[in-house]
């Protein structure tokens, strides 16, 4: 494996909401032994890692996914020009479907990704969860599709109150009879569209893991976090790693079972019984990826590695109770800086 | 020394906003389309006018063929039949019958264009929810199978057939859940709750007509195959039960169309291009079925396949030009065109590609796109990026061949030209575009309003 | 000319305006830098249109209509206002 790697990454929203670009690149330029250069790949012009020139090396504007593959795949040959890539971390949640379809024709020109396979990606999707569950034998909280209100009050006997009701993709909300799933179907309709699902309400606490798999079953790295602070979006602004076994075990199941080829964070629900529901799969580095590097498992470095067909042995240690703290900082940045990325698409 | 001018582009200034679609790399989606099938757009236009419909018999060709590679390689007896409602110019249907489709129509009108054609009655399947008693004699007669939508026109075939020398012969569509919303349960006979199966055993019993296929169409512009698996699984249940019970075999199965087609639906993130299944994807769904489900070689079933638009959408064009640019009191740029939804019905529920067809500059603006209607609907597209487009520079609409050209409506403006271009490059009208007499022809003036005096 | 860019407004070569009374900023095309350049120097919308059509391949009558409207959005961006 070459000794010097040429990265592009986006997800360089490093906002209060951040995306996971600027903690992987943390996490690439940790990477003992193996200098690498890093390519922002940028939707917006204020995301704030184009101005971290500590950072990223340099940057280029690329289209939207909704613009179609072809535009994008265009942007990115030009790029590829340009730096020569070896690899493409994508990390948005909207052009990972594009980049998954796109990986065989960016391993022809010589950029490698590492991506779960198109069934994997869409047999996690929210609405399909729960027969996900059942297809791999995981714990996932009860749950059904329903296309109308007239079926709300024969799907509600197989619930006990109260019940989430969710939108095929967004929100959510928690419904403690029946005249408040009427209301909230009524109100996700107007707003999403059907179908609406509803899915049983299990108390408990809320845990995370990071893990990557290797796409043959094995997991690679796995560590499971506690939100120690959340934002008022929701999102954690401190948390800490924790030794429990049980989290690992599930993690290791879902992996070995789908196979999963990766970077992943899944969260799950610990009820009163200690019984854990798999709540969710997001099929990518989450933005608190770093915690894990710091307690000893670079699993975005392996990731790489495994892409280039290297032999990586999974981690087996993390250190429990390191925490991390999130903390806001105004970066000073020249208009010029600005104006080049706003005009030439380039920075 | 004499400076040559530079290319004039009109001056344009816009926002840098957070969150604004950026221009870097999406210079394919701006350039221009100035020839289709080596055939110059300008010259079509200066030869048969503005707008006008193109079809390429070529492209027409090789999706066929793609479609019928992709069913052929994984299932031993395919035959598609041309949807005459998707479009049916005759010239467009005759590119379809040479290549080996039958017709599947869904009125007596279709039915006789097909007739007309030269397609002989047993290659023409007939299809949907109204049929008269004289219909279904002429379907009958030509030896055509009638495909039965419910329960009354069961019985009017059972009564018909009495007064008839020959025996019909017929299939029965069923409806089903295949995990689709919505449910298509308006036509046919429902798998689930049994009704498919009761008329399958009643028109067994009568012993009056023969039953040789069944018929479903589960929905429109699927996006996903796996929908078609499910479908193609009860249909096949259905069969084996007839074989076990009733010790006959089918001919064949029907399993519609559907096939999305590469455009892009309205309120999709992602275009069509990007997330539509390829006919490969459908062909394995299906084939892999109904190989599965349980045949034997001998009784194996002919798969039959109604799809139109996925064959016909990207064979169609509509070349238009600007008329005016018009800005708009918030700011926007809207551009006026002579093509508008009278003609291009799908603009409806498609974002249809708009390609300029002059080289332009690499400036671009987010425009809105107005036919010439003096209707507020008129609308083809609500924002699209273009470049800097003036009075009389032309565009070409892409993957309109599906629906336009037989939805379309006589509304203010008189339909266009439909031209073909060959294999060859040679251009053909194939359909005239409408004058006024073509349709004060079929009006009448009583004698009382034929004159008026004004001042 | 009808309206005049306001003093604070400037435009760079690679057509990138930034308002500092309001903290916006803008792209133009080159034949808008031109232009914005031009109304700096030029007294008069004929001069004007004269620059564009010596140096632009173009007809008077699509220039008149095209300046017209670029004035209005420049105005209506509150980058330019009555003279």
């Amino acid at each position: 494996m070459k000794k010097q790697l040429t990265i592009a990454v986006s997800g360089l929203n490093n906002t209060d909401n951040p995306g996971p670009g600027i903690p992987v690149i943390r996490a690439l330029k940790d990477w003992k032994g193996i200098d690498v250069r890093i390519i922002g790949i940028s939707y917006d012009h204020l995301e704030p890692g184009l101005y971290m020139h500590d950072l990223v090396d340099k940057s280029y504007s690329v289209p939207f996914p909704s613009e179609g593959a072809d535009n994008l795949l265009l942007r990115l040959e030009y790029i590829h020009e340009q730096e020569q890539l070896d690899f493409i971390f994508p990390n948005f949640d909207a052009e990972l479907f594009t980049f998954i379809k796109l990986a065989p024709r960016l391993e022809a020109m010589g950029i490698k990704t590492y991506l779960p396979e198109l069934e994997q990606f869409e047999e996690r999707q929210k609405y399909r969860l729960y027969e996900y569950g059942e297809k791999y034998g995981l714990n996932v909280p009860k749950s059904t599709t329903i296309h109308s209100i007239s079926e709300v009050p024969e799907v509600l006997k197989q619930f006990e109150f109260p019940v989430v009701v969710k939108g095929k993709f967004y929100d959510a909300y928690i419904a403690y009879n029946q005249e408040q799933v009427y209301s909230y179907f009524h109100k996700i309709q107007a707003k999403w569209g059907l179908p609406i699902i509803l899915q049983q309400f299990v108390y408990g606490n809320e845990y995370n893991v990071t893990a990557l798999g290797d796409g043959k079953g094995n997991t690679i790295g796995a560590v499971p976090m506690r939100k120690k602070f959340i934002t008022d979006k929701g999102k954690a602004w401190a948390g800490v790693t924790l030794d429990e076994p049980a989290l690992i075990d599930m993690t290791k199941k879902l992996i070995s079972a789908s196979k999963w080829r990766g970077g992943m964070e899944i969260e799950l629900i610990k009820d009163k019984n200690n019984k854990l529901f798999l709540v969710e799969i997001n099929p990518r580095f989450p933005a608190w990826v770093y915690l894990p590097v710091a307690a000893g498992q670079n699993m975005p470095a392996a990731a790489v590695k495994l892409a280039f067909g290297e032999n990586v042995n999974a981690f087996t240690t993390y250190d429990v109770g390191k925490l991390f703290v999130r903390y806001s900082f105004d970066n000073i940045v020249d208009l010029s800086d600005f104006q080049k990325i706003s005009t030439i698409g380039e920075l | 020394m004499v400076m040559e001018k530079l290319r004039y582009e009109r001056p344009v200034i816009t926002t840098l906003n957070a969150g604004v679609t950026n221009k870097f790399g999406t210079k394919s989606l701006h350039a221009p389309v100035s020839t289709i099938d080596g055939v110059s757009v300008k010259e079509i236009i200066a030869k048969y006018g503005s707008p006008v419909f193109i079809i390429s018999e070529r492209k027409i060709r090789q999706t066929y063929r793609e479609a019928y590679r992709a069913f052929a390689t994984r299932y031993p007896k395919v035959q598609f039949a041309w949807s005459y409602k998707t479009n049916y110019i005759n010239a467009v249907c005759n590119v379809f019958h040479q290549e080996g489709a039958w017709a599947e129509v869904v009125s007596i009108f279709e039915y006789q264009k097909a007739l007309k054609n030269g397609v002989e009655g047993k290659n023409i399947l007939f299809n949907g929810p109204e049929k008269t008693d004289d219909d279904l004699k002429t379907a009958i007669q030509h030896g055509s199978v009638i495909h039965i939508d419910h329960l009354d026109e069961l019985y009017q075939i059972i009564e018909l057939s009495d007064t008839l020398k020959v025996r019909p012969r017929v299939a029965i569509r069923v409806n089903m859940d295949t995990g689709i919303y919505p449910m298509w349960d308006r036509f046919g006979f429902n798998y689930e709750s049994g009704q498919a199966w009761d008329a399958i055993n009643k028109i067994m019993l009568t012993d009056k007509m023969d039953l040789v296929g069944l018929h479903c169409h589960i929905g429109t512009f699927m996006l996903s195959a796996n929908a078609y698996a499910i479908a193609a699984n009860k249909l096949a249940d259905l069969a084996l039960g007839i074989i076990q019970k009733h010790k006959k075999t089918l001919e064949y199965l029907d399993l519609g169309g559907g096939f999305a087609s590469k455009n892009t639906l309205k309120g999709s993130f992602l275009p069509g291009t990007d997330v539509i299944p390829s006919f490969d994807d459908y062909a394995e769904a299906i084939c892999s079925t109904l190989l599965n489900a349980g045949f034997t070689r001998e009784n194996l079933p002919l798969l039959i396949l109604e799809t139109g638009r996925a064959l016909i959408d990207e064979a169609g064009y509509l070349a238009a030009s600007v008329i005016a640019n018009k800005r708009l009191s918030d700011g926007r740029r809207a551009i006026v065109m002579d093509a508008g939804v009278n003609i291009l019905f799908t603009s409806f529920w498609y974002d249809h590609r708009i390609s300029p067809v002059e080289q332009a500059g690499s400036q671009t603006e987010n425009t809105v796109i107005y036919g010439p209607l003096c209707m507020n609907i008129d609308i083809l597209r609500e924002s699209v990026t273009l470049p800097l487009l003036k009075k009389g520079d032309h565009v070409v609409i892409h993957t309109v061949g599906a629906y336009n050209m037989t939805q379309w409506m006589q509304f203010i403006a008189m339909r266009p030209n439909v031209i073909l271009i060959d294999e060859k490059g040679q251009t053909h009208i194939i359909r005239n575009r409408e004058t006024v007499e073509d349709l004060n022809k079929m009006e009448e003036m009583p004698e009382h309003l034929k004159s008026f005096k004004l001042s | 000319m009808r309206i005049k860019l306001k003093s604070n407004i400037a435009v760079s070569d690679n057509g990138f305006v930034f308002d500092p009374a309001t903290g916006d900023s803008y792209s133009v095309n080159p034949i808008g830098v031109d232009i914005i350049r031009w109304m700096k120097t030029y007294d008069t919308e004929a001069e004007v249109i004269n620059q564009i059509i010596e140096t632009y391949d173009i007809d008077s009558k699509t220039v008149e209509k095209d300046l017209y409207d670029f004035l209005n959005l420049l105005q209506n961006y509150q980058l330019a206002e009555n003279a």
